[in-house]
């Protein structure tokens, strides 16, 4: 069971609590970008063994979005954070890093390597 | 008007637990800036009650101000004062980004009194329920079994729900069965 902190109402949250919405930090392009942009923002997901960023939603809760970086193979939760942010918290790579030194996910990595 | 009625219309259950409809409820939920000192004044003229803290709800002679998520709080007034308390509401936020609503007639209300109340919601309520982790005043969104509900702890010990109208009389067969006679488990008991 997965038990994630909602940072708006601080509640430890398990799963059943929660809506799960998919990869976290997708970029979709604006006007003037081209078709493989646009198939990529739909389709191109990444399917980690180790360190993921996901979008959750504390939906029988406070019905709030936020991000939860969590390692897929151990189910351990690093952290979560607000969803009004392009990328995650330094804190939250900090801590990946602690624990993963050399991770890395789409474009976001191991500041230390 | 009409003669307004309750989902349950009075039903009562008594087992480890005694689980009641608890009536009918005015309820207005209100949104906004909660730090903003117009929606704090706004809100102590309609309920009586301070805005409460993060997971809290304040409650006043005869009303009561519950902490839904940061931006939402859910307001407990006389049924018969809904309609012109949220008028007042509209009317005192007015230029602030805010939205009163009343939802009195959306909601159910029930009561769990008795010794088993805490271990009545907490089979089917994914929440810490001990006596250490929740106390009087502390008010938690949830889920039970398979509805959406909100719920807290008066001083006297027992809880009052807040669910959906639509599922209000599942909720109270829930609550019944939760608080059958034969399915005590004991695990909050001294």
């Amino acid at each position: 069971m997965l038990i994630l902190e909602c940072p708006y109402c601080g509640v430890k949250a398990e799963e059943t609590e929660l809506g799960a919405g998919g990869e976290a930090h997708l970029k979709r392009y604006g006007p003037g970008s081209d078709d493989d942009q646009f198939h990529d923002y739909l389709f191109m997901r990444e399917n980690p063994k180790g360190v993921h960023f996901e979008r959750w939603r504390h939906s029988n809760g406070c019905g709030k979005w936020f991000h939860a970086a969590r390692c897929t193979m151990t189910m351990e939760v690093f952290g979560t954070y607000s969803a009004q942010t392009y990328e995650p918290p330094q804190e939250i790579k900090d801590k990946i890093t602690a624990k993963r030194p050399g991770w890395s996910w789409r474009e976001f990595s191991d500041a230390s390597e | 008007m009409s003669n307004p009625v309750t989902a349950t219309n009075g039903a009562q259950f008594a087992g480890i637990a005694t689980v009641a409809d608890a009536g009918l409820q005015g309820m207005i939920t209100l949104r906004g800036d909660l730090s903003s000192s117009v929606l704090q004044a706004a809100v102590k003229a309609a309920t009586g009650a301070a805005v409460p803290a993060q997971r809290k709800i304040e409650i006043s002679d005869n009303g009561a101000a519950a902490w839904m998520s940061p931006d939402e709080l859910l307001l407990l007034v006389p049924y018969e004062q809904a309609v012109a308390k949220t008028a007042e509401l509209a009317e005192a936020l007015k230029g602030e980004h805010a939205l009163a609503a009343n939802v009195s007639d959306a909601r159910s209300f029930l009561s769990i009194a008795g010794e088993g109340a805490r271990e009545t919601l907490a089979k089917i309520a994914p929440v810490d329920l001990s006596a250490e982790a929740f106390k009087p005043g502390d008010f938690r969104r949830s889920r039970t079994a398979q509805v959406a509900a909100a719920f807290w702890l008066q001083k006297d010990g027992s809880f009052r729900v807040v669910c959906f109208r639509s599922v209000g009389a599942y909720m109270f067969n829930l609550l019944s069965a939760s608080a059958h006679p034969q399915s005590a488990v004991g695990v909050y008991t001294a």
